[in-house]
């Protein structure tokens, strides 16, 4: 890495603006230059940092996104002003759902030309305000390097999300001295900005207290464990207490799969028992999680007999859709640590844990009755996408990420994969962008360039991003794609088919327009296309075998396969629509 | 505005009183987190905190307690936010401003001088037809003013939304009064009024 210069030495804005995102120790960022940046991009020619020229800026976004959930560490992302501004913000919009650490860097015309309608001036602070934690137009040289401390400390501090800075150019070209705030400096200049870590003592001993007189206990583990990097407390305490733990969409692989306590995904699409654990619960234990209403389903009827113990570092989570009995402001890692102290101190002075054997034997009686179910096909008939995923989990390497677009596929992905580590999923929760999975993968393998890779795609959602598979060759960050091809919108046409009496509007794509080999095969990656059950298993085999390019691995599917379980929208958890197969046994789900 | 009571004399109403960085855009920050969390502002006024560097931003927002506490925690997200205190209206100051031109014959101008009289208000501009007239002072004094000026024709009316600050209790009077270094009292704004 470029060594950091002296406080003292004369600059222009733009090597200042580079100096402290070395600084910052940015080793990687996604962008593509133009007009008001193209000072920025000239320092960079001598920088350590690598940057990866992407074919949209919406790409640069999600791949900042896809380097951030595997690593921790903030994406960046760097883009001109105007249409590449406006490109970017749906990526940011996407991380601040998700809450992740993410540094948006944009282009603005010169501050002279400022509120003229210039060439390509648009508004972004104004446009961005709502999607990022903060943002904030840097209108002299000077201020630079505070502002980039300023904005990698709130993107990665609290609860993490987006921060950008706007850049004017004139203020790039300008001369500056170089200076690096200390710690006291960068506080003293956020005087409104103080997250609490620490939990409150009194609270967390009202939590040990509850936790271990609950009968019917669950542990809601949501996407906060993963950003706290609470993964291993949560296990402790869940082993230590016995405890059931459900994983949301966002938390999937904060606990492993192959525990014998994970109950999967909860929500909208999640595994009956799960859903159902929640709902007959005494008490929800939930941890960074946010009650999200694919989670809650109709909120006046979900898990109504419950107390609620909710952790999460975000004040304004606590109460804002179900009051908790406890509530606890703090980091996860540091209150779960906490409570599980508290817990032995009270086991240890003779307090004893309610008996949760019934309870226990209720989980695994609904784990035996309701396990993920789908008609499978036979040689010669349609191939199912839930076989293809069981087919891709079965054969991934150790370790393997998995990205995944945004439909019926990613229901699918997350149900079917194993999950057994922290930081193997990248996916668009919160927002539900479609289009994410190929540039988030590619930035997960900068991220991780040791490990494999795989993106599942639905065939709408590869056609909104896939051109970033060409940066992916020229770039030489191979990927996997798993393509589920159903020619259709699926997931919009699984509620056609359902809530709109089979009357399909809009939604049919087309089988072999555009031809997905061919295509991928002009971005310069593999391609192999899978037609039939027998096939599946060698062209998965063949796109494992590859290392040095990208693969595309195109599946046709059975287009009329739905998602199930399912809670309809609006529904309360109770009226979980089952598997078809499973439907008449469903007086069991008491 | 919500349409509950335009007299302002609503159980809901809650005074907000925020210390915010006095950076650009501050203000579009908390406008636009109303509007986007479907949060609505009765009256906002803001104007630079005795500190330097710091505005005060007083909102009135119309709410049941439980949203309340939502905004609250909302706003104080806004990097820019240092502090927020809700201001009880039984322990707190509150004043305002209305300035209202009054179309009125002769007849009835002596009855608009007196009610101006009785409100110690403040004649501004006198035409041949017309009143400009000022009064100073807590929001429902003003709101009685305005009904009863509402009697004669009001040509244009314009209130600058309340400020407040919270009331000295007398621990807190005898201690802004014996220490020199204290900030400024609020009982002592720089500007004044009037
Ligand atoms: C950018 C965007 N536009 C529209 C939607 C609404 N939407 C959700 S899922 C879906 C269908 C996705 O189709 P496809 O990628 O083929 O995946 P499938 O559901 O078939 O697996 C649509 C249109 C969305 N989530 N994101």
């Amino acid at each position: 890495m470029t060594a950091t210069p002296a406080h003292g030495t004369r600059m222009t804005g733009a090597q200042a603006l580079i100096k402290a995102l070395e600084a910052e120790r940015v080793e990687v960022m996604f962008g593509l230059p133009g007009g008001c940046i193209l000072p920025a991009y000239d320092p960079l020619l001598e920088s350590s940092i690598r940057h990866i020229l992407v074919r949209h800026e919406q790409g640069a976004g999600h791949m900042a996104e896809g380097y951030a959930h595997v690593t921790g560490r903030p994406g960046v992302a760097m883009v001109t002003s105007g249409p590449a501004a406006t490109n970017l913000v749906t990526p940011l919009m996407d991380a601040y759902m998700d809450s992740i650490p993410m540094v948006g860097i944009t282009g603005q015309v010169g501050t002279a030309a400022i509120g003229t309608d210039a060439f390509q001036e648009c508004d972004t602070v104004g446009i961005t305000r709502s999607v990022t934690k903060h943002n904030e137009l840097i209108m002299s040289a000077d201020d630079i390097p505070m502002a980039v401390r300023q904005a990698f400390h709130i993107a990665t501090t609290g609860r993490p999300g987006p921060t950008l800075i706007d850049v004017p150019k004139d203020v790039l070209q300008n001369e500056m001295t170089w200076y690096w705030p200390t710690d006291g400096e960068l506080d003293a200049s956020l005087p409104g900005y103080r997250p609490t870590t620490k939990g409150h003592a009194r609270m967390i001993k009202e939590a040990a207290k509850l936790i271990l007189a609950s009968e019917r206990p669950v542990l809601y583990a949501g996407g906060g464990i993963l950003k706290a990097r609470a993964a291993e407390a949560l296990r402790e305490l869940a082993e230590l207490t016995d405890i059931r733990v459900v994983t949301t969409l966002m938390a999937r692989g904060a606990f492993p799969d192959d525990h014998p306590l994970c109950l999967g995904m909860p929500g909208m699409h999640g595994n009956a028992t799960a859903i159902t654990a929640m709902q007959k619960s005494d008490l929800l234990i939930a941890l960074g999680a946010r009650f999200d209403d694919r989670i809650t389903g109709k909120v006046d009827a979900f898990a109504p007999e419950a107390k609620i113990i909710h952790v999460d570092i975000d004040p304004a989570e606590q109460g804002k859709v179900r009051r908790p009995d406890v509530p606890i402001v703090g980091d996860a890692k540091y209150v779960i640590t906490e409570i599980v102290k508290a817990i032995r101190d009270l086991l240890a002075g003779g307090e004893t844990q309610a008996d949760t054997t019934a309870w226990k034997s209720r989980i695994s009686g609904w784990q035996e009755q309701f396990p993920l179910a789908y008609a499978s096909s036979e040689p010669g008939e349609a191939l199912k996408p839930q076989y293809c995923l069981e087919k891709l989990r079965d054969a991934a390497p150790e370790s393997t990420i998995l990205a995944s677009g945004v439909g019926q596929h990613q229901m699918w992905a997350s149900q079917y994969w194993n999950f057994n580590e922290p930081y193997t999923w990248v996916n668009s929760g919160g927002l539900g962008t479609m289009g994410f999975s190929i540039p988030a993968a590619i930035g997960a393998k900068m991220g991780r360039p040791d490990r494999t890779v795989w993106a599942i795609d639905g065939d709408g959602c590869f056609q909104m991003t896939a051109q970033e598979l060409v940066t992916a060759t020229v770039e030489r960050i191979p990927i996997k794609v798993g393509l589920l091809n159903n020619s259709y919108l699926g997931m919009v046409r699984q509620w056609q088919e359902m809530f709109y009496d089979e009357r399909y509007s809009e939604v049919y794509l087309s089988t072999d327009l555009p031809d997905y080999v061919k295509w991928a095969e002009s971005m310069g990656c593999v391609a192999i296309r899978v037609e039939s059950p027998e096939e599946v298993e060698p062209a998965i085999e063949k796109a494992n075998s590859i290392n040095d390019r990208s693969v595309v691995v195109e599946f046709r599917v059975d287009a009329g396969e739905k998602v199930f379980p399912m809670v309809p929208a609006g529904s309360g958890n109770d009226d979980v629509l089952l598997h078809p197969s499973q439907s008449e046994r469903r007086d069991f789900l008491k | 505005m919500t349409a509950i009571n335009p007299a302002g004399r609503d159980v809901n109403h809650h005074i907000l009183s925020v210390l915010v960085q006095n950076r650009p855009g501050v203000l579009a920050r908390v406008a636009s987190l109303f509007a986007r969390r479907g949060y609505n502002i009765f009256s906002l006024a803001v104007a630079p905190a005795e500190e330097e560097g710091m505005s005060r931003i007083t909102i009135v927002v119309d709410v049941e307690s439980a949203p309340l506490e939502q905004i609250v925690k909302q706003l104080f997200k806004l990097i820019d936010v240092v502090k927020i205190s809700e201001l009880d209206p039984r322990h707190s100051v509150e004043r305002e401003l209305l300035l209202a031109t009054v179309r009125v014959g002769s007849d009835e101008r002596g009855q608009v001088l007196e009610l101006v009289n009785i409100f110690e208000g403040k004649i501004l501009a006198v035409g041949v037809e017309a009143l400009t007239v000022s009064l100073e002072g807590h929001p429902d004094k003003l709101d009685d003013f305005e009904a009863m000026l509402g009697g004669y024709g009001i040509v244009e009316l314009q209130r600058t939304g309340r400020v407040a600050l919270p009331k000295l209790d007398r621990q807190a009077r005898l201690r802004s009064m014996s220490t020199p270094s204290s900030p400024s009292s609020p009982n002592t704004p720089k500007g004044k009024v009037s």
